[in-house]
């Protein structure tokens, strides 16, 4: 190879660099130091470490109840969030999918859940909530149902369900968006087809429309368990882990063990297991879809 | 502290105008943010010549141990004008201050400047007293008479207490309170030693005082996942005639309802025996940077600071307790209600020894089970205490 030739692809290399850097700053090396502290019992101010091998994990793993209360805890918001944001996505979709009226007003309305934040969505859903000149409660006196007036937020039995509803309700629109768009990359000349030989719109959808969209479904499908097992923000603005440990997240319990206990390393040896956990939860949900797909 | 922002701007304008040296203040909210933030800027070596640290004793000792903060003792010894350190409240001197023999391996000294102090008490709404025909000026002093109260209020058909028990720290200071009333300092930190376990019937019995407050209805639904500023709001407004509460409420009530009438108490007496000590001391402290190469000029900033003037400037453009002794003729009659029981105060920060703070959160977080009638104080005791040994296993 002539050295102009060399020049002309190390040229070429200096163009990705920046990117490069930038993903090396920002991304890989924050995400590898958090393998390596993990290793350590580091209180994240005194810049000497102890090693301490695989013991924060093995105590994550044996010894640490709490955490895995949470991660239940955040499991139920998944399968609620599959379940219902999804479906009602979905469905909502479909709708706007048709040639109906005020069409892009409905998506605009859809969409704007998701992009409030997340603090301020909690606080709203908080008054909501309350107990004593809460939103709901008065809905619930007015429909003569005032016998199951609470603090939805401080009660143990409804706690976990009321922040489920809040992280659904603020996630709904996203999977809308993402369904909506692959609903209108379907050829609508199957649609007449289908039309054509006689198909009601039960058979449609599961005919045309579902076997289509199946790459879509995974995505939001895999997108939604991440997106809600990561949930924290609403979390913190409503109940904040409580009452008891009723609403722990996994972020919440990394961040109390980081903040509240000075334990940075064991922080980051939750986050080690709790990206592990995800990773096998996401390939599980993939190999699933494709098989569904096959079949 | 971002609430202080116009007072350090106004203080800082003045040092300039007295010595020549300009002062920046950098001030952060959430505290939370804060705390990492200064955490940040010691992996960096970035931090600045002056700064605060936002948390337990624990976090201060690391940023010793690390080098990270100058020890004053020297400095306040050498002062020539007489003695610096006399003209504070030896209180506010507590947290910042390392001991022989702390359990910490810290060198002894001082490695902080109090900037002001905190009491957290109960706070009453004298007019709602009133409406419930209770005495305004006789708040309650034991627990008898504040259940008394609290079903007087209730029948008045006013919501007696709120606070913001979703923070577990306010469970962690008002269940601490009545521990220390009831047990005595030894058997409360021969607790945390683990030589009294959390079963025994007088933290059975600390349990129970939340147990009767949730079976009469004391405390305002939804209280036990609320965060302060909430609490805060719903006393202000006169939707509950009592809250838990530090010195700093006085001036959040004054921002959000500048009439309220109201005053301060000590947590009620369970028992007659011993006098309740409440949380307090030192509320903000500054540190001086070890590595700092102005030194010897952020010592004399911090001096300034606390002298008389700055302190009565500051406690009434801010509404807190002040540091220095001198400035407390200038307090409002609330602010010296506050500053009545400065003397028997304690903090976690200052106890010989330290609770890990996962039984601390077992024990706030089995609280808020028992508020919302979930466990019974039984239950919760057994529960913090097997939390208790999982951890004094781990440390073996």
């Amino acid at each position: 190879m002539n050295s102009y030739k060399v020049r002309e692809i190390l040229g070429n290399y200096v163009f990705i660099v920046p990117a490069l850097a930038l993903f090396a700053i920002f991304s890989a090396y924050p995400f590898l130091k958090v393998f390596h502290l993990a290793a350590f019992e580091f209180d994240g101010i005194n810049p000497q470490k102890t090693f301490v091998g695989w013991d924060n994990i093995v105590d994550i793993l044996t010894n640490n109840p709490v955490f895995w209360a949470s991660m239940k805890n955040a499991l139920i918001i998944t399968v609620l969030a599959l379940i219902i944001q999804n479906l009602l996505a979905l469905l909502l979709a479909l709708a706007c999918d048709r040639d109906i009226r005020f069409g892009n007003v409905y998506r605009v309305i859809f969409y704007i859940p998701p992009v409030l934040s997340g603090i301020v969505v909690g606080l709203i859903w908080q008054w909501i909530y309350d107990g004593n000149y809460g939103l709901f409660n008065h809905l619930l006196e007015f429909l003569r149902l005032g016998h199951l007036k609470r603090a939805w937020l401080a009660d143990g039995d409804t706690a976990l369900f009321a922040v489920a509803v809040i992280h659904m309700w603020k996630g709904f629109g996203w999977g809308f968006i993402v369904l909506l768009a692959g609903l209108q990359s379907i050829p609508r000349e199957l649609y007449e087809a289908a039309k054509v030989d006689g198909a009601n719109a039960w058979h449609t959808f599961m005919n045309v429309t579902a076997p289509l969209m199946i790459p879509v479904f995974i995505l939001v499908s895999v997108l939604t368990i991440l997106g809600t097992m990561q949930i924290y923000d609403i979390i913190v603005s409503t109940t904040g882990g409580g009452p008891g440990y009723h609403t722990e997240v996994p972020i919440s319990r990394m961040i109390s063990e980081m903040t509240g206990a000075g334990r940075f390393g064991y922080a980051c040896a939750m986050g080690v297991v709790f990206g592990v956990v995800l990773l096998i939860v996401s390939v599980v949900q993939i190999r699933v879809s494709k098989a569904m797909k096959q079949a | 502290m971002s609430d202080r922002e116009d007072a350090f701007l106004e203080l800082a304008k003045k040092y300039e105008a007295e010595t020549g040296v300009r002062v920046k203040f950098d001030l952060y909210a959430p505290s939370e943010s804060y705390s990492q933030k200064v955490k940040a800027a010691a992996q960096t070596n970035t931090l600045p010549d002056v700064f605060g640290i936002l948390g337990e004793s624990r976090d201060l000792a690391s940023f010793i141990k690390s080098g990270f903060v100058a020890d004053l003792s020297d400095a306040l010894a050498k002062d020539v004008t007489g003695s610096w350190r006399d003209r504070l409240f030896e209180k506010a001197f507590e947290v910042n201050q390392f001991k022989a023999g702390n359990s910490y391996g810290v060198t002894p000294g001082v490695y902080g400047i109090p900037l002001d102090m905190t009491t957290i008490q109960f706070v009453y709404n004298k007019d709602l007293f009133a409406k419930a025909g209770l005495d305004p000026e006789a708040p309650p002093r034991t627990w008898q008479d504040f259940m008394v109260a609290a079903r007087a209020l209730e029948e008045a058909g006013i919501q007696p207490l709120v606070s913001g028990f979703g923070e577990i720290w306010m469970l962690d200071a008002l269940s601490s309170n009545w521990a220390m009333n009831i047990m005595g300092e030894e058997k409360f930190f021969d607790t945390y030693r683990g030589k009294v376990k959390y079963t025994d019937p007088d933290w059975v019995q600390v349990l129970s005082l939340f147990k009767e407050m949730t079976d009469e209805g004391v405390i305002v639904p939804g209280a036990v996942t609320m965060v302060n500023k909430t609490a805060e709001q719903t006393f202000a407004n006169g939707r509950a005639a009592m809250a838990f509460n530090g010195s700093w409420c006085v001036n959040v009530y004054k921002g959000m309802n500048p009439t309220l009438n109201y005053g301060a108490f000590l947590p009620p007496q369970v028992s007659a025996s011993r006098t309740i000590k409440i949380w307090g001391g030192a509320g903000s402290s500054f540190m001086v940077n070890n590595r700092s190469a102005r030194k010897d000029q952020a010592t004399a900033f911090l001096k300034w600071l606390a002298e008389a003037d700055q302190q009565s400037f500051l406690a009434n453009a801010t509404n807190n307790l002040p540091a220095n002794r001198k400035s407390l003729k200038d307090l409002s009659p609330i602010l010296a209600q506050f500053a009545d029981d400065i003397d028997n105060t304690t903090h976690p920060n200052v106890y010989p020894v330290h609770e890990d703070h996962r039984v601390l959160e077992a024990w706030s977080k089995g609280i808020q089970s028992i508020l919302i009638g979930e466990k019974t104080p039984e239950q919760v005791a057994q529960e913090v205490q097997t939390a208790k040994e999982r951890e004094m296993s781990r440390k073996k």
